[in-house]
């Protein structure tokens, strides 16, 4: 966004001009001007939107009638364009109004996305899922052809000839085509590099290096541009921040604004040297998750764990407490009770006990793994014992492992029945409910650490960090308290103002 | 002594004599520079040596072919890998701000390694091989090397013997080695159809409709699998495989199958019975019932080691690296005669350093004539002649004609190039 110079050239409104589809690539930025509180609600209910977005994702297949629902609803509380045509005569925001807080939402988190690698890649996945569902919900389909013409998109049909000669490759390779449809419908020959969600998911016929997409599936296309196009303007972004970030006023927000998509970091290590290596065999029955309890039952039993899993337990053990000494004489330990002696462990595996430490190599003091990542990313394969016990294990393999861990007949089926609908963490918290003989627990689940904090405290077993976690909380509460007693008291004044939103947006997150 | 034996104490004296007088500089060199199409290809490749007793040393770099020859015959490398082409010379990357230090491009690689395989193969375990499972990697090769060529498109597929108990495969051509980490990932979870790890028993599972890549695998599969499955690792023998097998099939199917096997005990007649379970199902439920061939993709399809895949850094062992295990030197592998290829009848380093100690006929002479020669010419031509006496041999040879084909390839380019000098 330019906020000085080209607001000069703003002569006529052209809003009218700018907003006549529901969604947009987002190519030019706005250039009206707009008040600083305005500008804030924006950001952070954009943000709020873009979190539901994350959230829905890992809960429910993508695009599925929950999922679409859900974002349905949330987009209409934080009024944004939601369907076709919505004039709320409720509210009084017009569709008009809707698509210009979207524009302008949109590129103020730009500013806010820009900085890092890691933050411009959440704010892309997320923008393109956001992008996917409008794609599909807000337009009409004779809208998505008018939308492909305005934005200029335009890819190679193949000719009727070769359809009917690929025929059966193409009802094969797609749910979006079947006999009847395949002769009507548009099949675009676009380089594979180009679909390449249809291509992972193998859900599109591929020949010499060309995906074949039928019309139906077009978006992921229209997504790959979109993705691209977006990627390319935040590193445009990136450079021309230097110039926002001399704003004072805007510059504290926007660092808050990215700094909120973390959610607490596990990596902070509060209670070091708080646990001993004989304390780790009783605390993985009572307070780690399923997953870090598979990890180290596997690592006693085979005094191996291959890379994925040591590092998915190596850092949750670094995130409970274990301080640099203690992992390495843990690892080293276990190991040389199988296959590997004390010389090839200090030579091939206690370097990257001391690189999750950020000691070695580029340093980074890497963090532990949360639901999320551990559920999507790098899926385990043979061999490996880590990801999510939930997600990643047959049903009636967790089944007998839940009946040995003593989980009643029908605390098993609730389980069973949550991983079936794709609810993982939620049936990781099912099951944290029903080993610690609690009902209705005050938190979310969406990391192991906070799994094993959570435990602790339940058990009342390591008083130190539950006293912490006390104060900090009461600290927070205090906080909380007199942001908003201030803002409410004084008029307001534009910092304070900031404070309660920004407590907001954290207690926000602490529920998300 | 007798050739074939290795002895892993012996690698550090032959080390010296094989980069000396054996390993294929020249070939490795052109492969490496592909034709110059590209500056700075070769000098911003990263090379990475594992010295004696595990000593790694990584970023390494080389502006010459004949700078690495110096560099690996003073050193003598137990084992070299290959890494990605870089935005700078990787020897100089602390010398740069960090960040601007990228890995750009390198070929798109295939890690198939037989340990993957545990679960499913009687005969070994863990690192060991026979021919029984060597079957495994014959079709895994077929089945990606199809869908490589013909879905992907790719023409320069270089599979390589990694010298124990695995293949690995780079794909060189200039648009594999361009891809994106998120491009790489999705070839490869394309092409990635078993899944999960420990924890999980059914490790294929087929949806309506079965997607053509799935078809043509199926039909590799099929030609191995009476022989390799059903007789070879006689999966449908033993009561404890027999078991596993039974553990991939819905509950019905299984009650019955277990009960009409009491009666029937040759494997070929109870794979047929399995065979006409599914036609059964098939005929009867609404969706997809694909167990039959689910289990035969469990059995026979590649398994990838994605992650090796994915990395544009990702370091991959070289081809005519020896392993030092092993001693069987990693050589490329002839698709044409990939039945045959035995990964035991793989030279070692043992071998052909005999082979080069042993006198031939008409030596004396050639030697003379040689004298009268310019001396680096003859030191040249004397290499070629070296490794021509070796059953490495073949292997160069066939490594030639690849070259040659991608040579082909970029000739166009080159000459485009020159033309638009021609006209400044």
């Amino acid at each position: 966004m330019q906020f000085s110079s080209r607001r000069k050239k703003l002569a006529t409104n052209p809003q009218t001009e700018l907003y006549t589809q529901p969604l947009q690539f987002y190519v030019q930025p706005p250039l009206e001007n707009i008040s600083l509180s305005e500008f804030e609600t924006f950001a952070v209910d954009r943000l709020k939107l873009l979190k539901t977005v994350e959230n829905l994702g890992v809960s429910y297949v993508k695009l599925s009638e929950n999922y679409l629902s859900k974002l349905e609803s949330e987009s209409k509380n934080l009024n944004f364009p939601y369907k076709p045509e919505s004039d709320d005569k409720k509210s009084g925001s017009t569709e008009c109004d809707k698509r210009r807080k979207d524009h302008i939402s949109h590129f103020i988190l730009r500013l806010a996305y820009c900085q890092t690698e890691d933050l411009r890649r959440w704010f892309i996945q997320q923008e393109v899922d956001l992008f996917r569902f409008r794609f599909n919900t807000v337009l009409l389909s004779k809208q998505k052809l008018e939308f492909l013409h305005k934005n200029e998109l335009h890819y190679n049909t193949i000719t009727t000839e070769e359809k009917a000669a690929l025929k059966d490759k193409l009802i094969n390779s797609s749910y979006a085509v079947s006999g009847i449809t395949v002769t009507d419908q548009d099949v675009y020959k676009v380089p594979f590099q180009d679909a390449l969600d249809l291509v992972r998911t193998r859900k599109v016929y591929l020949k010499a290096g060309y995906a074949y997409i039928p019309h139906q599936d077009i978006v992921t296309i229209v997504l790959n541009d979109f993705r691209t196009k977006l990627s390319k303007a935040l590193a445009l972004t990136a450079r021309s921040l230097p110039a926002v970030h001399s704003d004072e006023r805007l510059q504290p927000l926007l660092n808050h604004l990215s700094h909120a998509y973390v959610g607490q970091d596990y990596s902070i290590q509060k209670n070091v040297g708080k646990i001993s290596l004989e304390q780790i065999d009783s605390l993985s029955g009572k307070s780690f998750p399923l997953c870090m309890r598979q990890l180290h039952q596997a690592l006693r039993e085979n005094h191996h764990l291959r890379h994925g899993g040591r590092m998915q337990y190596g850092l949750f053990l670094k995130g409970i407490g274990l301080s640099l000494e203690q992992a390495l004489q843990f690892w080293r330990s276990e190991f040389i009770r199988g296959k590997v002696d004390a010389d090839k462990f200090d030579k091939a595996y206690a370097y990257s006990v001391r690189h999750m430490f950020g000691k070695e190599g580029k340093r980074t003091d890497y963090t532990p793994y949360s639901c999320m990542k551990v559920i999507l990313s790098n899926p385990p394969s043979q061999g490996d014992h880590h990801g999510c016990p939930f997600r990643h294990s047959d049903p009636d393999l967790l089944k007998q492992k839940l009946q040995v861990y003593k989980v009643s007949p029908s605390g098993i089926n609730q389980i069973l029945e949550l991983v079936k609908g794709m609810h993982y963490q939620l049936a990781c918290q099912k099951y944290f409910e029903l080993t610690h003989n609690i009902e209705d627990p005050s938190f979310s689940l969406n990391h192991p650490n906070q799994y094993f904090i959570e435990s602790q405290k339940v058990l009342g077993g390591g008083k130190d960090i539950k006293r912490e976690m006390d104060t900090s909380q009461r600290s927070q509460e205090n906080s909380a308290a007199k942001g908003s007693t201030a803002a409410r008291e004084a008029a307001p004044n534009s910092s304070q103002h900031l404070a309660e939103m920004t407590e907001d947006l954290e207690s926000f997150f602490q529920d998300a | 002594m007798p050739s074939s034996d290795y002895d892993s104490a012996c690698l550090p004296d032959l080390l010296p004599l094989y980069y000396r007088r054996l390993f294929p500089f020249a070939q490795y060199y052109r492969w490496l520079n592909y034709g110059g199409v590209q500056k700075n290809y070769f000098q911003n490749r990263e090379f990475s040596f594992t010295l004696k007793d595990d000593i790694y040393v990584r970023y390494q770099s080389f502006s010459t072919q004949n700078e690495l020859e110096k560099e690996m015959q003073k050193i003598n490398p137990f084992k070299i890998d290959i890494g990605a082409v870089y935005s700078h010379r990787p020897n100089q990357h602390n010398t740069v701000k960090s960040g601007t230090f990228q890995a750009l491009e390198k070929e798109l690689v295939f890690d198939i390694d037989m340990t993957d395989y545990d679960d499913v193969r009687s005969c070994c375990s863990a690192a060991d091989i026979c021919s029984k499972c060597w079957t495994l990697m014959t079709i895994a090769i077929r089945i990606l090397d199809r869908a490589l060529r013909d879905d992907f498109g790719f023409h320069h597929l270089l599979w390589v013997y990694s010298g124990r108990r695995g293949v690995h495969c780079w794909v060189c051509d200039e648009a594999a080695r361009k891809l994106s980490v998120a491009a790489r990932s999705a070839v490869a979870e394309y092409l990635s159809l078993v899944k999960g790890g420990e924890e999980t028993v059914k490790k294929v599972v087929l949806t309506d409709p079965i997607h053509p890549f799935i078809r043509e695998s199926l039909w590799v599969v099929e030609q191995y699998f009476s022989q390799y499955a059903l007789q070879a690792q006689d999966i449908l023998g033993r009561k404890e495989s027999v078991d596993k097998v039974l553990a991939l099939m819905p509950e019905d199917v299984k009650k019955e199958l277990q009960q009409s096997f009491q009666q029937e005990k040759k494997p070929e007649t109870r794979w047929k019975m399995i065979m006409e379970q599914a036609r059964k199902k098939q005929g009867t439920a609404k969706k997809g019932q694909y167990f039959e061939k689910e289990i035969m993709l469990q059995y026979c399809y590649p398994r990838l080691d994605v992650n090796v895949s994915k990395g544009v850094n990702h370091l991959l062992k070289s081809p005519f690296s020896v392993h030092p295990k092993t001693g069987r030197i990693s050589v490329p592998m002839d698709l044409k005669e990939l039945d045959k290829f035995d990964p035991f009848a793989v030279p070692t380093i043992s071998l052909i350093c005999e082979e080069l100690d042993r006198p031939r006929p008409g030596e004396e002479e050639e030697k003379s004539e040689e004298t009268k020669e310019n001396e680096k010419d003859a030191a040249e031509r004397r290499k070629i002649r070296d490794y021509k006496r070796t059953s490495l041999a073949k292997y160069v040879r066939y490594f030639d004609q690849f070259l040659d084909g991608m040579a082909r390839s970029w000739k166009g380019q080159l000459l485009k190039k020159s033309d638009l000098q021609k006209e400044f």
